[in-house]
């Protein structure tokens, strides 16, 4: 005897999530895929087919920009990848010493910066690295480097790399976090047998304990990849939608919000800003499948 | 069994470069809220020195409390927040019991449609969802951000709250059946109290961002009524500044609550990080 009514109940629980989270994130998602085939005549949309996306790739008024933005954005991913991911793994290494005083007291410390906000971090930043304030190179006098200071956040040649590392001070404490909980899960028995075949301190971190928290190192890899490619507030709150010195640190997010809304002369176009809102889709979702398929099954994952 | 693994001198190290690290985390801060309790002339002559009787002033905060509306801005940033994780863990909850408890047609179908949005950043929809928010006049109303942060936080919140109500004793629930309970009660009276720690980990993992993000306030809500405190002191820092004393008392200002948030949840959010995330 099978029922066939409806089960309410259960449309009732499911109903709430399912309309906010279609209605305000899955429909706009893929209404803005759709508005960029659009553009704007005599204020009336009409459909126009790839043509904004041939405007962007093909025009050099918007491709240099749009290239020079998804190269900034691959290099701020570059650096993120190069300087945080090893550092947070050192400081979860050090961290995750049986024994160590104080661990959790260094653990909150160094977990301050990725609690405040964007606007902080890039205004205190800005005022720490000024020359008119010098605090900077004053640290940098008392250590015998005074001559090597520059205005970092000033120079096109190093305004994007500075904001990277400021993002990567900011950061930090999640991949030392996630790399952490990954080195507790190593069970005691493992680090053990290493140790009787004679493996201990640095070689049992590289041979033993590095290999089993690849996995987690893959999806702090990806975390990034996703948080770098929608970037915005922090460069906003630093350099403004302009992204100076010269579009010097413009990444994808800065570029969309210029384009949306228009700056100086230029006239808020949404319908580009959708142009450009898919093709950050479009890196995302790219970066997200090589992840999906090209490495998670190729990583071991190991059941303890 | 005690080995004696514990060289003293790599003891010293680790806490040497632990420590050197702290230093680094935490000197930005320390330098921005020594500095706006000092007046001009001191900013600029002894940076790194403590305000003393003679360079202490509160000018900067005056400027800021009388020029800024940051209690209106606090008390908005505050809805936002709160109501976004009413939402998120109201919604979410009842979402993923359905999805643990309940066998039904299109089950793992939904729960991958819900799951889409973890890894997709809700920032890539702005351009459409600006349009509907005027379309439908919210645009500049809280209810605009508590509704995209509502959206915003859910999958990740659904997803993590089935994997723990699936661990929910069934006796539990047939005992409650049996005696006539509806599903409804069910869930709120005894599923929901068993949940608890779940849920308050979803919680921190979605207070911080909401409460930090500048990307929708100054898009969806930026008028001066509906400002947040993160856009509220972005706007009010650009407007001052060449007024030292107010950029760095409003930046104090603007660090206070969330430091105040991370002292009282820093073990949740800890422990909520080095359980959950990492599978």
């Amino acid at each position: 005897m099978k029922s066939i009514r409806i089960k309410w109940h259960i449309i009732v629980f499911l109903a709430p999530a399912v309309l906010v989270y279609t209605a305000v994130m899955i429909f706009p998602l893929f209404n803005t895929l759709r508005l960029a085939l659009y553009t704007e005549i005599d204020q009336t949309r009409v459909f126009a087919g790839l043509q904004n996306f041939q405007t962007l790739f093909g025009d050099p008024r918007w491709s240099e920009s749009f290239w020079n933005a998804l190269g900034n954005n691959f290099w701020f991913f570059f650096i993120h990848m190069l300087v945080q991911n090893p550092i947070g793994i050192a400081l979860a290494a050090i961290l995750s010493h049986p024994r160590l005083r104080f661990a959790a007291l260094y653990r909150s410390a160094i977990f301050v910066p990725t609690i405040l906000s964007f606007v902080i971090v890039g205004f205190a930043w800005k005022l720490i690295l000024s020359p008119i304030w010098g605090i900077a190179p004053e640290i940098m006098d008392t250590v015998g480097l005074g001559a090597f200071f520059r205005p970092w956040l000033g120079l096109e040649e190093t305004a994007l790399t500075t904001l990277a590392l400021i993002s990567v001070w900011q950061f930090v404490g999640i991949p030392m976090m996630l790399i952490y909980a990954a080195l507790l899960s190593i069970p005691e028995e493992i680090l053990e047998a290493a140790e009787v075949d004679g493996i201990t301190g640095i070689a049992a971190f590289w041979k033993i304990k590095l290999p089993l928290i690849l996995p987690a190192i893959g999806i702090i890899s990806i975390l990034t990849f996703v948080g770098n490619f929608n970037a915005f507030d922090l460069i906003y709150a630093a350099q403004g939608a302009l992204a100076g010195p010269n579009f010097a640190s413009d990444i994808l997010g800065t570029f969309l919000y210029r384009t949306f809304f228009g700056f100086q002369l230029q006239l808020g176009d949404p319908h580009m800003g959708a142009a450009i809102a898919s093709a950050m889709f479009g890196v995302i979702l790219i970066g997200v499948c090589i992840y999906l398929f090209g490495i998670q099954t190729r990583l071991r994952r190991y059941q303890f | 069994m005690h080995k004696a693994r514990q060289n003293p001198l790599h003891v010293a190290a680790a806490h040497g470069a632990l420590i050197l690290y702290c230093v680094i985390a935490l000197f930005p801060v320390f330098v921005i809220i020594i500095n706006s309790f000092k007046d001009r002339r001191s900013i600029f002559r002894e940076p790194l020195s403590l305000p003393n009787a003679e360079s202490f002033s509160l000018i900067g905060y005056q400027t800021v409390l009388e020029q800024g509306d940051f209690f209106l801005y606090f008390q908005n940033s505050m809805i936002v927040t709160v109501a976004s994780l009413f939402f998120i863990l109201l919604f979410g909850a009842m979402a993923a019991f359905a999805l643990a408890e309940y066998r039904f047609p299109g089950n793992t179908i939904m729960g991958l449609y819900l799951a889409l949005g973890i890894m997709i950043p809700i920032r890539i929809g702005t351009v459409a969802i600006l349009e509907m928010m005027v379309a439908t006049g919210l645009v500049n109303t809280l209810w605009a951000l508590i509704l995209v942060y509502t959206a915003q936080g859910l999958p990740l919140a659904v997803f993590i709250l089935s994997e723990f109500m699936r661990q929910v004793s069934d006796d539990l629930k047939n005992a409650g059946r049996v005696d006539g309970l509806s599903e409804y009660r069910i869930f709120f009276s005894l599923v929901l109290p068993l949940v608890k720690p779940a849920m308050a980990t979803v919680a921190v993992f979605n207070m911080i961002p909401i409460w930090n993000d500048l990307w929708f306030p100054l898009i969806l809500a930026p008028s001066e009524a509906t400002k947040t405190l993160t856009l509220g002191s972005q706007v009010f820092i650009g407007q001052f500044v060449t007024d030292w004393n107010a950029v760095l008392s409003a930046l104090s200002l603007a660090i206070l609550p969330v430091m105040a948030l991370y002292v009282i949840f820093s073990r949740q959010l800890i422990r909520g990080i080095t359980s959950g995330a990492v599978k």
